[in-house]
């Protein structure tokens, strides 16, 4: 995609989503030029930055099929065997924008589609919220609150999942992990490091540390590293740091998840030195 | 990565071991799963120390191999036994096909719980999704071998020869026997094309006219979704790249599906022609043909046609003295997932990684394997393109409709009298497939297997072809004696098993039907329960990652639809039931008191 990206930026172009015209740049995705825009699309596995992953699907957007397009690409033929005639399903921060397109977002269905996504999220794992460090600055828990989650409707999957408490400096609780891979791909891409990865399949997915032991000690994980704070739960922790911005002041007590640019705020929450 | 690679390689025993097992593996072929399955089958499972030294002989992070070992079902960081039997569990080749639990009873008479190791390391024992045996009734893997045909007193057999620790060499070689069952010949069954004659005539025709050739045929991919070979062909030359790849999807999955296994066994010549002339049309050097794990007893096989037609000059350089055309075929060979039928997951499996579905766009056909533009086809569909090469573009339209040219070949099981192979011309009614294959008293089949569709005998005369029933050729039959809901279950059990896990929608949603369809099924349903079902397999459809997710509801949902009455007649007429049942939550506290007294019971 960014190959031929530089040529093109001069075309601007725009897409619409629930009618508002945004315009966007050649090799955008939807979710590029919607933040961009201001508008937001609630997503968890995403960040500005980094490769797009569209794991979570929270920032599953409704694409309107284009009858009387005069494009005529592939993707057209396939729309023609869908389930669906009037629209496609997709994940905005995976899908790249294309002139002209018809992008629901912000409607009942498809936060109702959210929610349970998120209720999903909170039953497969074990999220005990009132005594997380995180609670507060937890994406994930200002995402329920956002798509007014009330409880976690389905029963309870109470999996088992290993603490590693091995790293001087970090905590590994993988009863928060929603496998975002924000951390894999923050250690890949941003610290030069290959430290997480994602092991076994389907429910028994589960988040390992690339060292020998397969303890977080033995790996070359640093507190400076972008890996260590970029966890939206509190699957991943800076230890002895617990609780120094008081529940009340934390970032989702003052802002809504919705608004655009928090992970800064989220990241000074953190009390460390980086970035 | 910082590896300590040879901290171990002084200690003797197991580390030597280890080593000398990874070398050798790794010098036949260097691919990861190939050396894991050499562990494997040595080691009988694959150490943490396994997986470092894995890690360092083929530089790669110990953490992909790791996630590798845990991806798929055939490896196993616990030590698996001596004898390691897995039984189908599919509808049509699982150990309940002929109505008694097969498994059960071996457990029995071998003393060992299922998906479990006994405790003197003998015999192993568990199931595993579809092995393609359905034409066969029960069939198992022994030590990746299968034996089909299973009945009651070959049970008792395999106990005995377990216990006597005979070699698989001698075991009855007629239970290792699998015939091809074709019932029906059409265009592609009639004759096995000759090595070369498809190439001599592809040479003939040229590059251009080559790929013209297959457009106009009007071919469209045999592996379900239909889309344009000769477009997808062309899109693929079109790409500018380091190198094109042409892969073959082997890795026939989905439950109820044979004819792949028939078609390596008795067409391979025809396969890898119509590889050697998409090669040519693309303008590729090498070629990867993806083996499903459960077909690796056709591997030698594959591979003496291999060396038969590098001998012959019609792979390696200068094929068939053309100068410049040069290509040739590697065997890949997976390891128990069924999610790598999907080309994207297939391809990062062939690049030694867990298969998982990539972000699509870009496809393939751009960005394919190693991120080079690569042609991804079904067995079926490089067969029908060699034949088409041969006989003309006019020889395949003039056999099926308009919008579906040419035959399809169906894989046909369940009940009926002649389960097996039939290949039909596009268009040939439902009615007429279960007449030709004695299916007498059909209520449903299952039109392109699980991730298909769900049909009443109201709608068996719809007609095969992708403007109508759309198939990768799995065609289950249910009689009217079947209970649809233990084949739904079946199904759901499937999916949540095959989940790749990446999607929370798949992942979690998978997992969830499961349970919800539990819970109808012991009787412990109600109405709320159906229609949570409705919504929540509605929401795995419309908002997966890819086309396991996308298909993983149809069972519930056509069963919803058109079989309502099999879930209302287990549901309890009860506003609500909670899914946590105290009593039964209490049964490990019962057992290890030794109590069954009616004070140690809720209720």
């Amino acid at each position: 995609m960014s190959a031929d990206t530089k040529q093109n930026l001069i075309t601007q172009n725009t897409i619409t989503i629930d009618g508002q015209e945004i315009p966007f740049q050649a090799g955008q995705t939807i979710m590029d030029a919607a933040l961009a825009a201001g508008v937001y699309i609630p997503h968890l596995c995403h960040r500005q930055g980094l490769t797009p992953h569209g794991s979570c699907k929270l920032c599953v957007v409704d694409i309107a099929s284009r009858s009387a397009s005069s494009h005529n690409s592939n993707r057209r033929l396939q729309a023609k065997f869908a389930v669906d005639a009037d629209s496609r399903s997709a994940s905005a921060c995976t899908m790249p924008a294309v002139a002209g397109q018809q992008i629901s977002n912000n409607t009942p269905a498809l936060n109702e589609v959210r929610k349970t996504i998120t209720q999903m999220l909170f039953i497969e794992g074990n999220h005990i919220c009132p005594s997380c460090e995180k609670c507060g600055d937890c994406t994930l828990q200002a995402m329920a609150y956002h798509l007014g989650m009330l409880d976690g409707h389905f029963p309870q999957f109470f999996q088992h999942r290993e603490v590693d408490a091995s790293h001087p400096t970090i905590m590994l609780d993988r009863d928060r992990c929603i496998l975002c891979e924000l951390c894999v791909r923050a250690s890949r891409e941003v610290d030069g490091k290959n430290v997480f990865a994602i092991a076994g399949r389907g429910i028994n997915a589960h988040l390992v540390v690339n060292s020998a032991s397969g303890k977080l000690v033995d790996s070359d994980l640093e507190t400076s590293d972008m890996a260590a704070h970029i966890c939206p739960v509190g699957a991943i922790l800076i230890k002895e740091h617990g609780y120094e911005v008081p529940i009340g002041q934390r970032t989702f007590d003052l802002h809504q998840v919705s608004e655009i640019g928090l992970e800064k705020i989220i990241l000074t929450k953190a009390r460390q030195p980086d970035e | 990565m910082k590896n300590v690679s040879d901290a171990d390689s002084n200690t003797a025993g197991t580390a030597g071991l280890i080593h000398s097992i990874i070398a050798k593996a790794y010098a036949e072929s260097p691919h990861l799963l190939h050396v894991l399955y050499a562990l494997q089958q040595q080691c009988l499972h694959i150490s943490e120390e396994a997986v470092r030294e894995v890690a360092a002989h083929l530089d790669l992070p110990s953490s992909q191999v790791d996630a590798v070992v845990e991806f798929y079902s055939f490896f196993h960081k616990i030590p698996r036994g001596r004898y390691d039997i897995l039984f189908s569990n599919c509808t049509s080749c699982g150990y309940m096909a002929g109505g008694v639990d097969l498994m059960a009873m071996l457990g029995q008479q071998l003393n060992i719980v299922a998906d479990n190791t006994r405790g003197d390391g003998l015999v192993s024992m568990g199931q595993t999704s579809c092995i393609g045996m359905c034409d066969h009734g029960a069939a198992l893997l022994v030590n990746g071998m299968p034996i089909i045909s299973l009945d009651v007193a070959m049970i008792a057999r395999i106990a005995a020869l377990v216990e006597a620790e005979t070699p698989l060499k001698d075991w009855p070689s007629g239970w290792f026997q699998v015939d091809d069952n074709i019932r029906v010949s059409g265009l592609l069954l009639k004759d096995d094309l000759s090595a070369g004659v498809g190439l001599r005539a592809m040479l003939a025709l040229g590059t251009e006219d080559t790929l013209s050739e297959i457009i106009q045929s009007g071919l469209r991919g045999r592996g379900g979704a239909g889309f344009s070979t000769g477009m997808k062909w062309q899109l693929c030359r079109e790409v500018q790249g380091s190198a094109h790849y042409v892969v073959c999807n082997a890795d026939e999955g989905e439950p109820g599906t044979f004819k792949d296994r028939v078609l390596l066994h008795s067409y391979a010549d025809s396969l890898f022609e119509g590889m050697t002339v998409c090669a040519f049309a693309v303008g590729a050097k090498q070629g990867y043909l993806y083996l499903r794990g459960e077909y690796r007893y056709l591997l030698p096989h594959l591979q003496s046609v291999l060396v038969r037609r590098r001998e012959l000059g019609l792979l390696g350089v200068d094929i068939l003295g053309q100068p410049g055309f040069s290509f040739d075929i590697d065997i890949v060979v997976g390891a128990g997932a069924y999610i790598c039928g999907e080309e994207s997951a297939l391809i990062e499996s062939l690049e030694g990684k867990r298969g998982i579905p990539r972000v699509r766009p870009p496809f393939p056909v751009t960005h394919g394997y190693l991120g080079q533009p690569t042609v991804v086809n079904n067995v079926e569909t490089f067969i029908a393109a060699a034949h088409i090469v041969l006989r003309g573009s006019v020889w395949f339209r003039a056999v099926g409709t308009e919008k579906s040219a040419g035959s399809k070949i169906l894989s046909i099981s369940g009940d009926c009298a002649a389960p097996g192979i039939y290949e039909y011309p596009f268009g040939v009614t439902i009615r007429q497939v279960l007449d030709d294959c004695g299916a007498k008293d059909a209520q449903a089949v299952q039109v392109g297997g699980p991730s298909g569709m769900l049909i009443g005998s109201a709608e068996f005369d719809r007609r095969l072809g992708f403007d109508d029933l759309s198939t990768g050729g799995s065609l289950m039959v249910f009689s009217q004696a079947r209970d649809l809901l233990v084949v739904i279950v079946n199904f759901a059990h499937f999916f949540a098993h095959e989940s790749c896990g990446f999607c929370t929608p798949c992942r979690v949603g998978t997992t969830l039907l499961k349970n919800g369809l539990d819970k109808i099924a012991s009787g412990h349903g109600t109405r709320y329960d159906l229609d949570e079902m409705q919504r929540l397999a509605t929401l795995v459809k419309c908002r997966s990652h890819c086309g396991l997710g996308q298909t993983a509801a149809n069972p519930i949902l056509d069963g919803l639809q058109r079989f309502p009455q099999v879930f209302e007649q287990r549901l309890v007429h009860r506003d609500f039931e909670p899914h946590f049942d105290l009593d039964a939550a209490l049964g490990e506290a019962r057992q290890i008191s030794h109590r069954d007294d009616a004070a140690a019971h809720i209720e």
